[in-house]
């Protein structure tokens, strides 16, 4: 049986083989599809929807939709761009992300999609909730006001780990990640070596004084968009 | 033909946007023979005197003064720029807004640790303007044309924006010159 066959992407053929995703296929092929929860050392759980594509007409998550033979994707259209950018702007008006003064700033995966969608300010009302900021760990600092809810750290603890620190706790606008300890980070079995430390893609996870290692303006994304890597694979 | 005019002004904001504004070193020089500055801090002039082209606006509203001056800008300004984070997001100053203004008061005021007010008294002249119950981004208090994000915006953002705009280009920033910090 042959396993590889061909799929659309806004009308270009790319080679996708069975049992990949839609974002797998893509990234081989150096098409990037924007991205927040999905990272490739972890199980992808669709829940961020920045990846949205228009399958055969219908909205998927392209880091969990698997490729089918024939299937015609639509990825760089003004109104699957659009439907992200309104996700990229709720991210920002539900938490508070003050960049100015963030360690994370220049190397935020957050950060970098809006600068990649060219966003100067988001269309919504600023929510400005009340968040919890946990210092109680020696070496890591977990500040609920930049998290969007990505599970990552949750995985990661898990799946790459062997742990169990994070779970989400709540529903809706209130649901925020808890840790599975008598109180705090600190009172967990944590430590700052584990992945799930540096997976998180904003500042809610920080590992405590290497803040400014590494300059603003030298960081990831002050120079190249997020994505370039993939789009780099077949220019 | 007379020159385009520029308004600008600092609400609830550092002046660091003015500071950037003014990092464009040499090309200040180019900037004056496009443009006439109408009310601004860099001239010292108190109220707009005419119709402005352009109005650029520092600094979100965290009084009552700030939505007053925001105000004669839209009504005085064809097109509106809010520049620098705190105009754009509300910045540092809106790091207030998860806690309530009798909080901060007190803590300002009549709490903290350095505060010397036996009487506990709260500055209430009527010179002193009204403080909001938050800070708002410019946008959430009258319509803004253009947004330049940055703590400041860099001086090159700046000149890339004023220029395209007094030449009737679309503003259109380069990867570079878009950034949040």
């Amino acid at each position: 049986m042959n396993d590889t066959f061909k799929i659309t992407i806004d009308g270009k053929e790319i080679e996708a083989r069975q049992g990949q995703t839609i974002m797998d296929a893509a990234d081989a092929a150096g098409i990037y599809i924007p991205r927040l929860c999905s990272h490739p050392d972890l199980k992808p759980i669709g829940s961020c929807r920045v990846c949205t594509v228009v399958v055969d007409g219908r909205p998927q998550a392209a880091c969990v939709k698997p490729v089918m033979d024939g299937m015609v994707i639509e990825n760089d259209t003004p109104a699957v761009l659009q439907h992200r950018r309104n996700i990229i702007d709720m991210m920002f008006v539900e938490g508070n992300h003050f960049c100015m003064f963030c360690e994370k700033s220049g190397n935020c995966e957050l950060q970098a999609l809006a600068y990649r969608f060219g966003i100067t300010a988001p269309q919504y009302p600023f929510q400005f909730p009340e968040k919890e900021v946990d210092g109680s760990h020696p070496d890591i600092l977990l500040d609920h006001n930049r998290c969007i809810m990505c599970a990552r750290c949750v995985r990661a603890s898990q799946e790459l780990d062997g742990k169990n620190v994070f779970q989400s706790i709540g529903r809706g606008f209130h649901r925020k990640i808890g840790v599975n300890g008598e109180k705090e980070l600190g009172d967990t079995d944590m430590a700052v070596s584990d992945r799930a430390t540096e997976i998180c893609p904003v500042g809610c996870i920080i590992k405590k004084r290497v803040g400014y290692e590494v300059p603003i303006g030298q960081r990831i994304y002050d120079k190249a968009p997020i994505g370039s890597d993939i789009e780099e694979v077949h220019p | 033909m007379s020159k385009p005019r520029v308004a600008t002004t600092s609400l609830a904001g550092c002046f660091g946007c003015h500071m950037s504004l003014l990092d464009i070193d040499e090309r200040i020089l180019q900037l004056i023979e496009l443009i006439d500055f109408d009310r601004s801090p860099i001239d010292d002039i108190k109220h707009i005197s005419q119709r402005c082209a352009v109005g650029l606006i520092e600094g979100g509203c965290c009084n009552e003064e700030n939505v007053h001056v925001l105000q004669e800008f839209r009504k005085n300004c064809d097109v509106l720029v809010a520049f620098g984070d705190c105009a754009t997001m509300g910045g540092i100053p809106a790091m207030r807004n998860n806690i309530p203004l009798e909080e901060c008061i007190n803590e300002a005021y009549r709490d903290g640790v350095t505060v010397y007010n036996p009487k506990g008294i709260v500055p209430d002249d009527p010179e002193i303007p009204l403080l909001l119950d938050k800070v708002y981004p410019a946008h959430e208090v009258v319509k803004i044309d253009y947004f330049l994000p940055g703590c400041p915006p860099s001086a090159d953002t700046l000149w890339a924006a004023l220029t395209a705009l007094l030449s009737g280009k679309p503003l259109d920033l380069p990867y570079e010159l878009l950034k949040y910090d």
